[in-house]
């Protein structure tokens, strides 16, 4: 392959201007990225919260997770054309559903591993339960919880790419216009730009975790959740 | 809303594209697990290189999936090993990790037992050490095996895939039942996996069932 070429085409004004521009084309990726990860933590972080606390309906969130897993994000995508049409309209519910099982099982795990001993003080000290919530067991599970978004994050990022399968935009156009075009410039920028992207966003959210338990929070194992499967929960 | 002629006219692309699937996925996994072995044995007692060859393989997930077949096609082309180069780099971080998990978590004294018997270090690892890891060792497989059956999905833009070649194909030509079919037989395989592999795990390891009775 040659390097030179896709310099060349990071260097050609002509990609860095225009509705196919790499600014545009960054900002599409992210804003639906953001979109649904917002969306996503919006559904998944109160239910993963309320469980985790009252310790009730674990068995959702196992089921949950396992699902999670066992439906691949091509396929959803794919499946929702039909449904809601091209391009954003599907990426977006597929993208969502994706993005809730890490943030829901990281949070009920998060809570769930909180010290039962200072949980009970708090509340002999007459806090109310929301009191506990908010000024015990959360500081605590933070960085639980950033864990689940991260690796929601990282997923959604890269599964933003495969939008561009189903005529959407974000930087995944480069590469499927350039697997249909066999421009190996083109497919390679992009793959480069859509990798720099999904390493950034893992290293801002992986910070973020730093900084909460620097801050006092429990440490959160194993953000991608590979060592023990999730099922782990509540079993 | 589903025609079953369509059905019945690709059942032998169907039933090819669940044999492809199966074969992508099982050689994907089959080669993570000899990879991820042999670097785990080569490397375990050395902290720097384990935190350096694990920080590697955090590297290569978070590629996306797409973006690292666009990246080694100008080198492979659209091949099967284009295919499985990616699939089985998925594998390494997931199995390597529960392996070294697994060893890690073997008692300090069950070793020292070992080494005072006089096993030999090989001897230790076949005989003590793995069978203790083997139910995260398995933990991981399952995993590395479900992850690989979605992502072989992706493959199918590089002209494999599996069941995802029949979904593109649904796509393109508007035809809402193969996509329906290709879904289903997808999440379908994942279950199955998943709960096989399940199965395995506790089956293999009958004295975790027997802590659990007692």
């Amino acid at each position: 392959m040659d390097v030179g070429a896709v310099v060349a085409w990071f260097l050609d004004p002509v990609h860095w201007s225009g509705s196919n521009g790499v600014p545009v084309r960054v900002l599409e990726h992210v804003v639906l990225s953001a979109l649904a990860l917002a969306l996503g933590a919006a559904v998944a972080l109160p239910a993963g919260l309320a469980i985790g606390h009252t310790g009730r309906g674990e068995r959702v969130a196992v089921a949950v997770a396992g699902l999670g897993r066992a439906v691949p994000s091509y396929a959803l995508l794919i499946l929702f054309v039909p449904l809601f049409g091209l391009g954003f309209a599907s990426a977006v519910p597929a993208l969502v559903l994706l993005s809730i099982p890490p943030i829901l099982v990281n949070a009920v795990a998060g809570l769930r591993d909180s010290d039962a001993e200072t949980t009970e003080a708090g509340r002999g000290m007459g806090m109310t339960e929301w009191q506990v919530l908010r000024d015990v067991e959360l500081p605590a599970a933070m960085p639980a919880i950033l864990a689940g978004l991260r690796t929601s994050a990282v997923q959604v990022v890269a599964t933003a790419t495969l939008a561009a399968v189903v005529a959407g935009g974000g930087l995944g156009r480069y590469i499927v216009d350039g697997f249909a075009v066999q421009r190996y410039d083109r497919l390679v920028a992009g793959a480069v730009l859509v990798a720099a992207l999904a390493l950034l966003t893992e290293r801002a959210f992986a910070t973020l975790q730093r900084t909460f338990e620097r801050r006092g929070g429990r440490p959160a194992e194993d953000p991608f959740g590979v060592v023990a499967p999730p099922v782990m929960l509540g079993s | 809303m589903i025609r079953w002629d369509v059905i019945r006219g690709n059942l032998p692309l169907i039933t090819a594209k669940i044999g492809e699937h199966l074969a992508l996925t099982v050689v994907a996994v089959g080669v993570g697990l000899v990879l991820s072995f042999v670097v785990v044995i080569l490397i375990r007692d050395r902290r720097r290189l384990v935190g350096l060859v694990m920080g590697f393989f955090g590297f290569v997930y978070t590629i996306p999936s797409l973006a690292l077949l666009a990246l080694l096609v100008p080198f492979t082309r659209l091949s099967f090993l284009t295919s499985e180069i990616a699939l089985v780099g998925y594998t390494l971080l997931i199995l390597a990790r529960n392996l070294l998990a697994g060893l890690d978590a073997v008692p300090r004294d069950v070793v020292e037992a070992a080494d005072a018997m006089g096993y030999s270090r090989w001897r230790r690892l076949w005989q003590v050490e793995l069978p203790l890891a083997l139910p995260l060792v398995v933990a991981g497989i399952r995993i590395a095996t479900v992850t690989t059956i979605g992502l072989v999905m992706v493959t199918a833009l590089i002209g494999f895939g599996g069941l995802g070649q029949v979904m593109l194909r649904g796509y393109s030509f508007r035809n809402d039942t193969l996509v329906l079919v290709g879904f289903v037989l997808t999440v379908a395989l994942g279950v199955t996996a998943d709960l096989a592999l399940g199965w395995l795990g506790r089956a293999v390891t009958p004295w975790s069932r027997a802590r659990a009775a007692g």
